[in-house]
C-alpha cells in the first residue's frame, strides 16, 4: 500500500497562521507540525511510499519534508516524494481539487504497482494504525473503504455523513445534511483498491474541482462497488479553526492528556533542528506547560504550549497562550489567550488579549473565541496594547496603534516583519 | 580537505568511578541533550573534515549506538564519512588497542590509503568548540612538525593532563606527561595537528620498539628533534575524565556565558536527534536554574540541576545542585541533592540521597514497571 497526503490546502480559517504556509506546515504542540501526525502514522503502519501533494505555500513543507530523513521515509525505494502540480503539453492546471490532485499523479502511483493506495489528509491531528484499517477493507472484500468516527448527533451536520447498513457497507451519505440520519462522520482518510480508484479517476478527469466526497465516493456507489465504513474511536481532531486550534494545544497540557505524546508506542517524529535543553531561570516558574527544546524562560509561563527556541524575558506573563519556534516575549510583556507564530518578536511591556471582546472587522468568523492571533514574523513595538479577538502581523510601528491600543475586534495586517 | 580527523575514544578512566561502568567516557552525556563525543565531532564536521575516524575499544556498545547513523554530524557522506574503528583480530595481530599510538597504528592501512596531507588527532572526552582550520594554518605558518593544542588550567589539577612550557616564539620546551608536581599550569588538550606521512613513519618507527603511547613515546621523545609548537587557545574547554570535572563541566552550562557560547555562537553543536516530546510541567513543579531535556515530566522541584532526557519527576520530589542522566525516573517524595543520578534508573519514592563532601553518584537498578 502507499500513500498520498493531500497537504496543498491554505487552511484559510486558520486566518495569518497560513498567510506564508500551507496548513500541514503550522506547528502543532510545541515542537511539531500538523503534517508529522499523518507523516509519522504512516511510517509506524509501515507504510514507506509516500506522496505529498503540495500547492499553496509549500517552501515551510518543503523543507521541514526535505528527503524524508525524521520519518524514516529516506528510502532507495519508495521513500517521501513532494508532488506540487505540474505543466503539461496539453491543459496544464493547478489541483482544482482533492480527486483531481491524485488525477494528475497517476503515474507517480502506477510507478510503484500499488495494490492499495491510502489517501490521508494533511491537516488532522490523530494517531491511527493504516493497517488495521487495511485488514478491514481485505476482510471486506472492499474496493473502497471510508474511515468514520462517531460525532455527537448535533455536530453531525459539520460533516460528510456515511450511513451503512448492518455489515458497514456504505448505503448512502450526505454532504453537511441538515438533519443527519447518522453519526457517522467521514475523516477524510480513504482507502481504495488501486484498479477502482484509477479507472473512476479516468472516468471522472474532466469534472471541474474534482472532489473525493462529492464525486469519486457517489461515483463509485453508482457503479455498484463495494464501499465499506470503518470505524474509528480513538483521538481524533480537526484543527482548521483558531478556536480547535487553540483548544487541541491546550488539550496536551492536561495532566495525562486524551492524546499523549508520552507513549513510547507509536511515537510522533519530526524535524528536530533545535537540541539544545530549555532553561528555567531562577526567577523563571513554569506552571502547566509544555515547552520545547532550547526555549529560556526568565518570566512566568502558565497553561501554555511553547515552541522551541523561544525567549520569555524578566517580568514578562504568558498565559493561556500559544508561543511558537524563536519567538521572543520582552521584558514585562504580558500575553494571555494569544496565538503568537514563529520568529515574533513582542516588545517589551506589550499587553495582549486584554479588554472587552469584540467582533473582529476583519472577518468575524475566523477571529474568534477571544484569542489575540499574532502572525508569523511580527514585530510588535514596545508598551503596545492589543485587546481580543484581535489580529497582527508584520512589521507594525507606534504609530500603527492609535493612543497605543488596538482594541478588542482590531486587526492590523502589515508588510515586513522578522522573517528567518 | 587537507586533513583527516581523528578521534581517541577508547580509554577509560577509573577517575570516572562507577559512571564508567556502563559506557566510554567519550559517550557521557553533556550539558542535558549532548554527548560529550559531539563536541569534538561537530567542530570536525564544522572545520570542512569530511573524513573522521573514531577508535574505540573500552565499553563501547552505548557509544557505537550514538555513532550508529553519521548523518547528524553531516558525515553521511559519499567522499569520507565516518568511520569506526574497535580492535579487530587478524592473522598477524591479536591485541587491544595496547595504547593511543598503537590504535592509530593497527589502523594504519586507513591512514596510508588516504590522501589528505594532514591528520588531526583529537580526544573524545573533552568539551569545546574549536576551529581546526586556524590550528591547521598555524601549523603550516610555523613550519611546524607537530602542533599541540593547549590551554590554561584554571579550575582543574593541571597534573593529570600533559603540562607544557613554551618558549616566545610558542615552540614547546619542555612537555611532561601527568608529572607529580609542575609550576606550569599550560596544559595540553589532547588536540594535534600533524602531516600524514610523518605520523605514519613515527608510528611505524614506535611499534618496531614496542612502544604505544601517543604522548610519552612519539611527541615526548621527538620534543628536541622535531618542531614542536603550541597553538594556545583562551575558548572554554574542559575534559570530563573524573566525577569532579564531570559534574563541574555540567554545571558550566548553567552559566548564562557558557550556554551562549555553546548554543547561540556559530558554529552549532550537533547531537543524535532522540524522537522524544516536549518537556512538560505539571502543577506542583517548581524549577528554578536549571536545564531541562525533551521527554521530561516535571511535578516535584529542581534547582541548580540537569534533566537529560526523558526523566519524570514525581510528586513533592526536590533535586538540587544535582545531575539527573537519561531515562530516570524518581518516584514521589525523592530528595536528591549534589547527586549524579546514573541514567535508565529507577528511583523508589521517599528515597533520600545527599552528597555530603563529595558528588555522590546514586545508582539503584531497580526493575521500572510500566506505569
Amino acid at each position: 500500500m502507499i500513500a498520498m497526503i493531500l497537504a496543498g490546502g491554505q487552511g484559510s480559517r486558520l486566518g495569518v497562521l497560513t498567510a506564508r504556509m500551507a496548513k500541514p506546515a503550522v506547528e502543532f504542540g510545541g515542537k511539531y507540525r500538523i503534517i508529522d501526525f499523518p507523516l509519522s502514522n504512516c511510517i509506524n503502519s509501515g507504510i514507506d511510499t509516500v506522496g505529498v501533494l503540495t500547492q499553496y505555500q509549500p517552501l515551510k513543507l518543503n523543507s521541514h519534508i526535505g528527503i524524508g530523513i525524521p520519518w524514516d521515509l529516506d528510502r532507495n525505494v519508495g521513500g517521501v516524494s513532494v508532488l506540487p502540480p505540474y505543466e503539461k503539453s496539453t491543459d496544464t492546471e493547478w489541483y482544482t481539487g482533492t480527486a483531481n490532485a491524485i488525477y494528475q499523479n497517476l503515474a507517480y502511483m502506477e510507478s510503484y504497482h500499488p495494490d492499495y493506495v491510502l489517501i490521508l489528509g494533511g491537516d488532522h491531528i490523530y494517531k491511527m494504525d493504516y493497517e488495521v484499517m487495511l485488514d478491514y477493507h481485505k476482510s471486506n472484500h472492499a474496493d473502497v473503504t471510508v474511515a468514520c468516527m462517531p460525532v455527537p448527533l448535533e455536530e453531525a451536520s459539520r460533516f460528510g455523513i456515511m450511513i451503512t447498513d448492518g455489515h458497514g457497507r456504505i448505503t448512502e451519505f450526505e454532504e453537511k445534511p441538515e438533519h443527519p440520519r447518522s453519526n457517522l462522520a467521514s475523516m477524510g482518510i480513504y482507502i481504495f483498491s488501486w484498479q477502482t480508484l484509477k479507472e473512476s479517476l479516468i472516468a471522472l478527469k474532466d469534472q471541474q474541482g474534482c472532489d473525493f466526497g462529492k464525486h469519486i465516493l457517489p461515483y463509485c456507489k453508482d457503479a455498484g462497488r463495494r464501499l465499506f465504513a470503518y470505524q474509528f474511536n480513538g483521538y481524533w481532531k480537526d484543527v482548521g479553526t483558531l478556536g480547535s486550534y487553540w483548544q487541541a494545544n491546550m488539550e496536551l497540557i492536561d495532566i495525562v492528556p486524551e492524546f499523549n505524546l508520552y507513549e513510547e508506542y507509536w511515537k510522533i517524529y519530526t524535524k528536530g533542528d533545535i537540541i539544545r535543553p530549555q532553561y528555567v531561570s531562577s526567577e523563571g516558574s513554569v506552571d502547566r506547560c509544555i515547552i520545547g527544546e532550547g526555549t529560556e524562560i526568565y518570566g512566568e509561563v502558565r497553561n501554555s504550549v511553547i515552541g522551541p527556541g523561544v525567549t520569555i524575558c524578566k517580568g514578562a506573563v504568558v498565559q493561556d497562550s500559544i508561543i511558537m519556534r524563536n519567538s521572543r516575549v520582552g521584558p514585562g510583556a504580558h500575553i494571555s489567550k494569544a496565538i503568537v507564530a514563529e520568529e515574533a518578536q513582542i516588545g517589551d511591556n506589550v499587553e495582549i488579549g486584554i479588554g472587552e471582546e469584540a467582533p473582529n472587522v476583519l472577518n468575524p468568523a475566523i477571529y474568534a473565541w477571544g484569542l489575540a492571533t499574532i502572525g508569523e514574523g511580527t514585530v510588535i513595538p514596545e508598551g503596545m496594547k492589543i485587546g481580543k479577538n484581535t489580529v497582527v502581523s508584520g512589521k507594525t510601528l507606534p504609530e500603527d496603534y492609535p493612543d497605543g491600543f488596538l482594541p478588542g475586534g482590531g486587526a492590523l495586517l502589515k508588510e515586513g516583519g522578522e522573517l528567518p | 580537505m587537507r586533513a583527516l580527523g581523528i578521534i581517541l575514544a577508547g580509554g577509560n578512566s577509573n577517575r570516572m568511578k562507577e559512571l564508567s561502568e556502563k559506557r566510554a567516557i567519550a559517550a557521557m552525556p553533556i550539558a542535558g541533550s549532548y554527548r560529550c563525543i559531539d563536541f569534538p565531532l561537530s567542530s570536525m564536521s564544522n572545520s570542512h573534515i569530511q573524513k573522521v575516524a573514531v577508535l574505540t575499544q573500552y565499553n563501547s556498545r552505548s557509544l557505537n549506538e550514538h555513532l550508529m547513523s553519521s548523518k547528524w554530524w553531516d558525515f553521511g557522506r559519499k567522499q569520507g564519512g565516518l568511520y569506526v574503528f574497535t580492535p579487530t583480530v587478524t592473522s598477524t595481530n591479536n591485541w587491544w588497542y595496547r595504547g593511543t599510538a598503537d590504535a592509530i597504528y593497527q589502523n594504519l592501512k586507513w591512514l596510508k590509503e588516504s590522501h589528505e596531507p594532514y591528520v588531526i588527532i583529537a580526544s573524545g572526552d573533552c568539551v569545546y568548540k574549536l576551529d581546526f582550520n586556524k590550528v591547521l594554518e598555524y601549523h603550516i605558518a610555523k613550519r611546524a612538525d607537530i602542533t599541540i593544542v593547549c590551554t590554561e588550567c584554571h579550575d582543574d589539577d593541571p597534573n593529570r593532563f600533559g603540562v607544557l612550557r613554551m618558549n616566545e616564539d610558542f615552540r614547546i620546551e619542555e612537555f611532561e606527561e601527568k608529572p607529580m608536581v609542575s609550576d606550569s599550569n599550560l596544559i595540553s588538550t589532547g588536540i594535534y595537528v600533524v602531516r600524514r606521512r610523518h605520523l605514519i613513519e613515527m608510528l611505524e618507527r614506535c611499534a618496531e620498539e614496542g612502544r604505544y603511547d601517543l604522548v610519552k613515546d612519539i611527541f615526548i621523545r621527538y620534543k628536541n628533534l622535531k618542531r614542536i609548537y603550541g597553538y594556545k587557545i583562551n575558548t572554554y574547554w574542559s575534559n570530563i575524565a573524573t566525577v569532579e570535572s564531570y559534574y563541574r563541566t555540567n554545571m558550566d552550562f548553567l552559566r548564562p556565558e557558557i550556554r551562549d557560547y555553546f548554543f547561540n555562537q556559530y558554529p552549532e553543536v550537533y547531537s543524535k536527534i532522540d524522537d522524544l516530546p516536549p518537556a512538560k510541567y505539571n502543577p506542583g513543579n517548581m524549577v528554578r536554574n536549571s536545564l531541562i531535556s525533551s521527554g521530561c515530566i516535571i511535578n516535584g522541584q529542581v534547582e541548580n540541576s540537569i534533566l537529560f532526557k526523558d526523566v519524570y519527576v514525581g510528586n513533592n520530589c526536590v533535586i538540587k545542585n544535582s545531575i539527573v542522566l537519561n531515562n530516570v525516573y524518581l518516584g514521589d517524595n525523592t530528595h536528591i541533592e549534589n547527586c549524579i543520578v546514573e541514567s535508565r534508573d529507577t528511583i523508589r519514592a521517599n528515597s533520600y540521597y545527599c552528597g555530603e563532601d563529595r558528588i555522590k553518584i546514586v545508582i539503584e537498578k531497580n526493575e521500572r514497571y510500566a506505569f
